[in-house]
């Protein structure tokens, strides 16, 4: 029996399924602005997706392998898989150039710099998404979800999330 | 048969360090002193649990009997878990949540980030992640320290009174038994006695600012590698494994 696709021609139309998933804590964001999404395979028709986590205990990523399953079900595809991967392990780093605009836009400072060693009670310059002031300062290291801290702007007095540094 | 081995132990033991103190942690959900701290502790909380997770699930792959990562944290019971004695302890006041907090997470950074370098690969990749997120819990419990040690003389007193009462139970923190010793020449673990001079880089600082005094008696309790807990763990464990063991293997 011949098949209608090919594997690379299956691969492209999972990746486009899999990478219009978004960050349910975050919708502005898919996972591939997040830098969620690690790979796509397909092995003689059979998907398998791989997804690494933000943080060990992100309670949207179970959300999001239920959501990658069923974009790729949608897609056409039996009994996706999607896996796991721990490494190499997320940074901020992975989130696009066009993740860090979006998130700006939607209100959310993106995380600023480099991820890596800080000193442990060195203050992160962040700006205000709202006004661009440089005049903030933290409230609370920890937000709404574990990637935030919160944040306050004295320029413009507005309260915001800031997407942390790790 | 048994598959009880040295790298299944090992890894059992950092996933029951994780689990437990990472329980501990949810207890302040909607009983913290403020909501930002409400919002901090139950985050540190889902950071443990979800280092607790992987750890479970790999330590499950590794005994190939077939317990995943909820059997292991919900079907066994405190003789079998392998904590050290420090993450059991009771919340007390906040003060004694941050101290515990600061005495674990000053330990667990830098263990995690030797052990980034594991020869075993995914011991290393849940070690770099589980680095990252403890660096925030080692600021965020010694910037507490200081407001509390540095703030007013109730506030130093019970912070005093905190540090004095945990102390007891560090040492075990850095012990090594023959089932890790193996690891470390291979390794694959992390020495722990090489991990204390690290411990205390960030703890003396820390608590000279706050105006603490480190302890100085140098008895340790210990027993909880080898499964010898204190009264508390067992009500950590009603609480934790309830459902599962009323309704087993119930889902949503």
């Amino acid at each position: 029996m011949t098949r209608a696709f090919s594997d690379s021609d299956l691969r492209s139309r999972a990746w486009a399924a899999a990478s219009a998933v978004v960050d349910p804590e975050i919708p502005v964001l898919t996972i591939v602005d997040l830098g969620v999404l690690r790979d796509v395979r397909v092995e003689d028709g059979a998907v398998e997706v791989f997804i690494t986590p933000t943080y060990s205990g992100c309670p949207a990523m179970d959300m999001i392998a239920i959501e990658v399953g069923l974009a790729l079900e949608q897609a056409g595809f039996r009994a996706p898989k999607v896996t796991r991967v721990l490494s190499p392990a997320w940074t901020t780093d992975w989130i696009t150039e066009e993740g860090k605009a979006k998130l700006e836009r939607f209100g959310i400072a993106p995380p600023n710099g480099k991820a890596g060693r800080r000193a442990l009670f060195g203050q992160e310059r962040v700006t205000c998404p709202q006004c661009g002031s440089q005049e903030t300062s933290r409230i609370s290291e920890f937000g709404s979800t574990p990637c935030k801290a919160l944040y306050r702007c004295t320029a413009c007095a507005e309260p915001f999330d800031y997407f942390k540094c790790i | 048969m048994t598959n009880d081995t040295p790298l299944f132990l090992h890894t059992l033991r950092l996933a029951d360090d994780a689990l437990v103190l990472g329980h501990r942690l949810s207890e302040w959900c909607g009983h913290a002193p403020v909501l930002e701290e409400d919002l901090a502790l139950g985050n540190m909380a889902l950071d443990l649990i979800g280092q607790a997770r992987s750890l479970y699930a790999y330590a499950g792959q590794l005994e190939a009997r077939g317990r995943d990562e909820d059997t292991l944290a919900y079907r066994r019971d405190a003789g079998e878990y392998r904590n050290v004695l420090l993450v059991e302890q009771p919340n007390g006041d906040f003060a004694v949540t941050i101290l515990r907090q600061l005495l674990y997470a000053a330990c667990a950074h830098p263990y995690f980030e030797a052990l980034t370098s594991s020869k075993d690969a995914t011991l290393g990749a849940i070690a770099a992640k589980s680095a990252k997120e403890l660096a925030y819990h080692v600021r965020h419990a010694g910037e507490w320290t200081i407001r509390l040690g540095d703030g007013t003389e109730e506030s130093h007193r019970r912070a005093q009174q905190a540090l004095d009462d945990l102390w007891p139970y560090t040492g075990e923190m850095f012990e090594t038994d023959d089932i890790e010793r193996a690891l470390i020449e291979a390794g694959v673990a992390v020495d722990r006695a090489g991990v204390r001079p690290r411990w205390q880089r960030t703890l003396v600082p820390i608590l000279a600012e706050a105006n603490l005094q480190l302890p100085a008696g140098d008895w340790m309790q210990s027993g909880g590698r080898a499964g010898r807990h204190s009264e508390h763990l067992g009500h950590i464990l009603a609480e934790l494994q309830f459902l599962q063991r009323a309704y087993p293997g119930a889902r949503w």
